[in-house]
This record gives structure tokens, C-alpha cells and sequence, in this order.
């Protein structure tokens, strides 16, 4: 796949864009102008950007409340990501979700869910609804390896496997359920294990590796449509920033970081691009000056972006209001 | 106009819909071959198929997250959770996923869901198939809540709700599955959303709903025996209220007796005596009197779990003194 050069390219345009927009975020937000949680999803770039790359238009995409990224690269634009984030009326949700629930209708995302593992059953009913309309669509789920403990995820499994459902489980495991490590939560960390023992085919990816990611989830993907039943890839990586903004990090060995930190996913992928002659320093700094100017911009127009008028503060709490 | 149960009510409603509606497909614990717990959907997999009549593991919370996923995706499912105590297991996915996806998504998502349990008292369940948590639902904005007392609204309740772009949770009351009624089928049915006034009285209101409205009327046939005009008032939605009907009667009778099921404690009964002082206090002439359930989980023993409910005779008596207290 890094012999094709205009896609490969993309994806690299898509990692940086993600960096770039969140490092804009951390920016803003020590200058109050993104409140709430801000969870950032820095270092674990190519696990959105490689699975995403593997869906159709019209598959589903069902996320976690560290989302920035998949939105980004799903094609919500940065501008309705950001205003969203600044509590703007251009947001994609209007100011009502923020950082942790954005939502695309036209690009089938259907949101950041940010009760640990709550998304999951959600999927599992999306993918119900694709099988009985018999679409050849599929979901894609994403959650982290905090969410494989909650009794949702064991069931949703189950559900899935049991009704062969047409669900991309996508698990991001950064090694750490918050500030609770791997070893220390789950009693057997083989993460493929459970969901073999639900009779789903598993697979372990290097989640810093862009295209391990997406060739893994290509060959999910193709078999979930070829045969119906549900796929499961754990993908690992590492979040190199805090949890939220409000994390003291406490709990992480600085050594521990900066040995993953060696293996940033861009870093890693410019690296292989040029050293197979597929793109070159400047091709990158083009790259970075387009994303730049884009994230830029899209902090601009929210700022100077409206807000949503108080009257509309109970607008869309139902479809229809009765009696 | 036909004589049935409450339970062959709910069947019919479920036939209905079934045929009607492609889109349409239930889901539940035993809803399918086993019928139902409470028999509701009996012989309804036989007709339309374990596509659309799905017999779910034991997975409260991913069975009616997978309801507001399928109906996110186009779908009309009508979940089944067993009882109301059950349900607790999938509150976070009403609460958290169902009410809030609208708003969250600034209108871009909607939940057409109806989720259907039984609620309530009286067959010696005890105290972890017994309870009455409507309130529980009806607190929450983005849902509606429908309970239903007659075998009309039961079978009608299914299709209006199913009918209605928003996540609704629909209230059996338990006790009722068997009662018998009246029912008519067609088009014109009274909108679920508005209180219903099942008995004209001149003397006080009893304003209640589901499982107690059967106790309340046979209350106020009680009362007409001493001469007391009762008037009884069917909420009939938890949520919305219909605050209209119910001030209304309030303000024609001047006293308001509300009989809930549910706990006295933070409970829908706290809620319309409220409603009633900020909209008709000039109208009372006394205090707004309560029969609900005593503060207690709802013990086995038949004769303590009897003591525990609204009881006729306890209503009775509580209206008998609020009409003797002349204001």
C-alpha cells in the first residue's frame, strides 16, 4: 500500500490533520476557550486513520468520547469539529454534545459515547437493522481496553456472534483503562481471547503502524460482507498525552512514554514513505503547511463563530411535542 | 367492539403492528417461543418468524441498546424487558443513549423505540419482580411514558407509541394482564397524551393511573354508595402530564386525592401535588391527600404484601376524611 502514492499521502494528510487539530485544541483550551473534558487522542493517530480507510461511505461508525480524530477523518469538517468544541452554534452538534459527543448524520457517524463500553450495544443494533434491511453495510465499533471489562461489551459480544451481525469491533488498546494499567484490570490481558471464546475471529495489529491497521481491517472488513458474522481487531498503541486535560499523569512511567513515544505512528509512516521514495521532505511540509492552515482557520471561525440563541435551549429534546 | 383481556389486548396491538409495518420487530426475553412471560406475544413467532419475533440472551442493557441501535438504523423495534425491576439493568441505555441522542446530536439523530415492561404488584413477586418505578422514567426529558388501566389503552398504547418519532416506555401493570374490558379496534383512538376522566364526580378528584386505576374506580363506586361523587382521573401519560386535565379537575371539585403506586418518597404523587399547588391552590379547600405504597420492599407474605399497596378501602377512607374536612 506505500506504493500508492496519492492514497498513502492521504493517510498521512489525515494522521497530521488529527495532530495538528488536537495540538490546537490542548492550545485553546489553556486559554479557556475549550472547557469541559478534552480527551486527546495523540499518539494513537493510525488506528482511526488506518481502520476508517477500510470502510464504505455508507458503513456506520459508532465511537468513544476520544473521538476528535475519527470524526475528522470520517469527513466531518474541522471547522463544524471545532466550533462544536468552542460551544458554538456551527458545531456539528450545535454546542450540545462537545468534545466527547460529536455526530455526523451524512457521514454515518453516529456519535462519541462516553459511558465506557454504552456504544457497544448500540453497534450490535445498527448492524441488527443493516442485517434485517439486508444492506451489505457494516459498523464499525470502537472502544478502548478500559470498555472490556464493563458487562456490555461481554454481552454485545455474545449478541453479535450469536445473531452473526455485520459488527468491525475495533478495540484501541492504549494499555490503560484511565490511569488503571492493563495488568492491573483485565485477569487475562490476551484481549483477542474473549472474543474467540465468542466464537469471533480475532486478530493483535501494531496500532502504530498505519498500514498493518488498515490492511488488517480491509481483510475484517472483506469478511464481515463476505460472511455476515462479526470480526474483532485489537489495536495497539499508546496515548501520548494524559488521559484528559485534568490528568496528572501520575500513574505512567515517564520512561514508559518516551519508549513509545519512539514509535510515533506519523513519525514511523514519513519514515517508511521516504525510505521507499514515495514521498519526499517536501511533500511533508506541504502537507503540514495545508493541514496547519486548515486547523488554523477552523479555530478562527469559531471563535468568531455564533452562539446558539437561549430560546433553542430545549429544541431537540424530542421529534414531537405532545399532547 | 369486543370483550377481551388486558394481556389479549397487547396481543392484538402486536399482531397489528407486526403486519402493518415492515420495519416492525420484537424483542425480548422469551418473547418467542416461550410467548412471553406474561403471554403477551403467544403464537407470534409461529406467524411472523424469529426474524421478527427474537428471542434476546439474558443482556437487559445490550438487548435495549441494540433496540436504540436498530432504530437508529431505520428499524421499529418494540423491546420487551420482563419487568420494571429488570429494567434497571438497561437504565443507562434509556437514560444515557435514549433520551439524550436527539438532543446531543443537535436533531441530526432520532430514537423511534418503544420499550414495553410490566410493572407493579399483587401476585406475591415480592420484592425483586413487584416494584412500581414509572417516576424513575417519567423524571427523565427525551422520553415518554405511557401506563396504561384499560384494555383499550393497553392494546392502543402499543401503537400509538410505536407511531410516536420518540423513545417511549410503555407501563403494564402486572396485576391487569388478566382483567377484561372493552375493546375497539380501528383508527379513532383518544390521544394517548392527554389524562382521561373515567368517572364525572362533583365531591373530590382521585387522580391516578395504571394498576390503581381499577381500584380507584371500584373506590369510587364505594363512595357513591355514601354519597360521595367521586371523580376519577387517568393519567394515562406519565410523561408528558397532562396538566390541563387534571387542574381542571381539581378546580371543579376542589379537593385532590392522588393514588400512586409508587412510593410516597420522591415519587409522581410528590410531583402532581405540586403541580396542583402551583396551579390550582386557590381552588382547594384543603390539604391534597396521598394512598401509596408503605416504604417498604415489597414483602412475599400475601396478607403484608396487601398491606403494602393502595388498597379500595384505604382510598376509600382517605377520601371519606378529605371531604369531611370542610375548608
Amino acid at each position: 500500500m506505500t506504493t500508492d502514492r496519492a492514497h498513502s499521502l492521504k493517510q498521512l494528510r489525515r494522521m497530521l490533520l488529527v495532530r495538528r487539530f488536537e495540538e490546537k485544541c490542548a492550545e485553546v483550551y489553556q486559554q479557556q476557550k475549550i472547557r469541559g473534558f478534552l480527551h486527546l487522542y495523540i499518539g494513537e493517530e493510525a488506528v482511526a486513520v488506518g481502520a476508517l480507510a477500510a470502510l464504505r461511505d455508507d458503513d456506520a461508525v459508532v465511537t468513544t468520547y476520544r473521538e476528535h480524530g475519527h470524526a475528522l477523518v470520517r469527513g466531518i469538517s474541522p471547522d463544524a469539529v471545532m466550533a462544536e468544541m468552542y460551544g458554538r452554534a456551527t458545531g456539528c452538534a450545535r454546542g450540545r454534545g462537545g468534545s466527547m459527543h460529536l455526530f455526523g448524520a451524512a457521514q454515518r457517524f453516529f456519535g462519541g459515547y462516553a459511558i465506557v463500553g454504552g456504544g457497544l450495544p448500540i453497534a450490535v443494533g445498527l448492524a441488527l437493522a443493516e442485517q434485517m434491511q439486508a444492506t451489505k453495510r457494516l459498523v464499525a465499533c470502537f472502544f478502548g481496553d478500559g470498555a472490556t471489562e464493563e458487562g456490555e461489551y461481554h454481552e454485545s459480544l455474545n449478541l453479535a456472534s450469536l445473531w452473526r451481525l455485520p459488527v468491525l469491533f475495533l478495540c484501541e488498546n492504549n494499555f490503560y483503562a484511565m490511569g488503571t494499567a492493563l495488568a492491573r484490570h483485565a485477569a487475562v490481558p490476551d484481549l483477542c481471547a474473549i472474543p474467540r471464546a465468542h466464537g469471533i475471529v480475532s486478530e493483535s495489529v501494531d496500532g502504530m503502524d498505519v498500514v498493518a491497521v488498515e490492511r488488517a481491517a480491509r481483510a475484517a472488513a472483506d469478511a464481515i460482507r463476505e460472511t455476515g458474522k462479526p470480526r474483532f481487531l485489537e489495536l495497539q498503541t499508546y496515548r501520548f498525552r494524559a488521559h484528559s486535560m485534568y490528568d496528572a499523569d501520575r500513574y505512567r512511567d515517564k520512561a514508559e512514554i518516551a519508549e513509545w513515544k519512539k514509535r510515533d505512528p506519523i513519525e514511523l509512516f514519513v519514515a517508511r514513505l521516504k525510505a521507499a521514495s514515495v514521498a519526499t521532505d517536501e511533500d511533508v511540509a506541504a502537507i503540514e503547511r495545508e493541514v496547519s492552515g486548515e486547523v488554523e482557520r477552523a479555530a478562527l471561525a469559531a471563535d468568531a463563530a455564533p452562539l446558539e440563541p437561549i430560546s433553542d435551549l430545549e429544541r431537540d429534546v424530542l421529534a414531537k411535542v405532545v399532547p | 367492539m369486543t370483550r377481551t383481556t388486558y394481556r389479549e389486548g397487547i396481543r392484538t396491538a402486536l399482531r397489528t403492528a407486526l403486519h402493518d409495518d415492515p420495519r416492525v420487530f420484537l424483542m425480548g426475553e422469551d418473547v418467542g417461543k416461550y410467548g412471553g412471560a406474561y403471554a403477551c406475544s403467544l403464537g407470534l413467532l409461529e406467524d411472523f418468524g424469529p426474524e421478527r419475533v427474537r428471542d434476546t440472551p439474558l443482556c437487559e442493557s445490550t438487548f435495549v441498546g441494540a433496540g436504540i441501535g436498530a432504530a437508529l438504523g431505520g428499524m421499529r423495534p418494540i423491546v420487551e424487558i420482563m419487568t420494571v425491576n429488570f429494567s434497571l439493568l438497561a437504565l443507562d441505555q434509556i437514560v444515557n443513549n435514549a433520551a439524550t441522542l436527539r438532543h446531543m446530536s443537535a436533531g441530526q439523530f432520532a430514537v423511534p423505540l418503544v420499550v414495553r415492561m410490566a410493572t407493579g404488584a399483587g401476585r406475591q413477586l415480592a420484592a425483586q419482580h413487584s416494584h412500581s418505578l414509572e417516576n424513575w422514567y417519567a423524571h427523565v426529558p427525551g422520553i415518554k411514558v405511557l401506563a396504561s388501566g384499560t384494555v383499550q389503552d393497553a392494546h392502543d398504547f402499543v401503537l400509538e407509541a410505536l407511531a410516536d418519532p420518540d423513545p417511549v416506555i410503555v407501563f403494564e401493570h402486572q396485576y391487569l394482564y388478566a382483567m377484561e374490558g372493552e375493546l375497539e379496534l380501528g383508527p379513532a383512538r383518544a390521544s394517548p397524551w392527554r389524562a382521561s376522566v373515567r368517572r364525572a364526580g362533583a365531591d373530590l378528584s382521585v387522580i391516578t393511573y395504571g394498576g390503581s386505576l381499577p381500584k380507584a374506580l371500584a373506590a369510587a363506586e364505594a363512595l357513591e354508595a355514601e354519597g360521595i361523587r367521586a371523580e376519577v382521573v387517568d393519567l394515562r401519560s406519565l410523561r408528558p402530564l397532562d396538566d390541563e386535565t387534571i387542574l381542571a379537575s381539581v378546580r371543579k371539585t376542589h379537593r385532590a386525592l392522588i393514588v400512586d403506586e409508587g412510593w410516597r418518597t420522591g415519587s409522581l404523587s410528590g410531583e402532581l401535588a405540586t403541580r396542583i399547588m402551583e396551579g390550582a391552590f386557590y381552588d382547594l379547600d384543603g390539604p391534597i391527600a396521598r394512598v401509596c405504597s408503605a416504604e417498604v420492599p415489597i414483602p412475599y407474605a400475601k396478607h403484608l404484601e396487601d398491606e403494602a399497596l393502595p388498597r379500595v378501602e384505604t382510598i376509600v377512607a382517605r377520601a371519606k376524611e378529605l371531604v369531611a374536612r370542610r375548608g
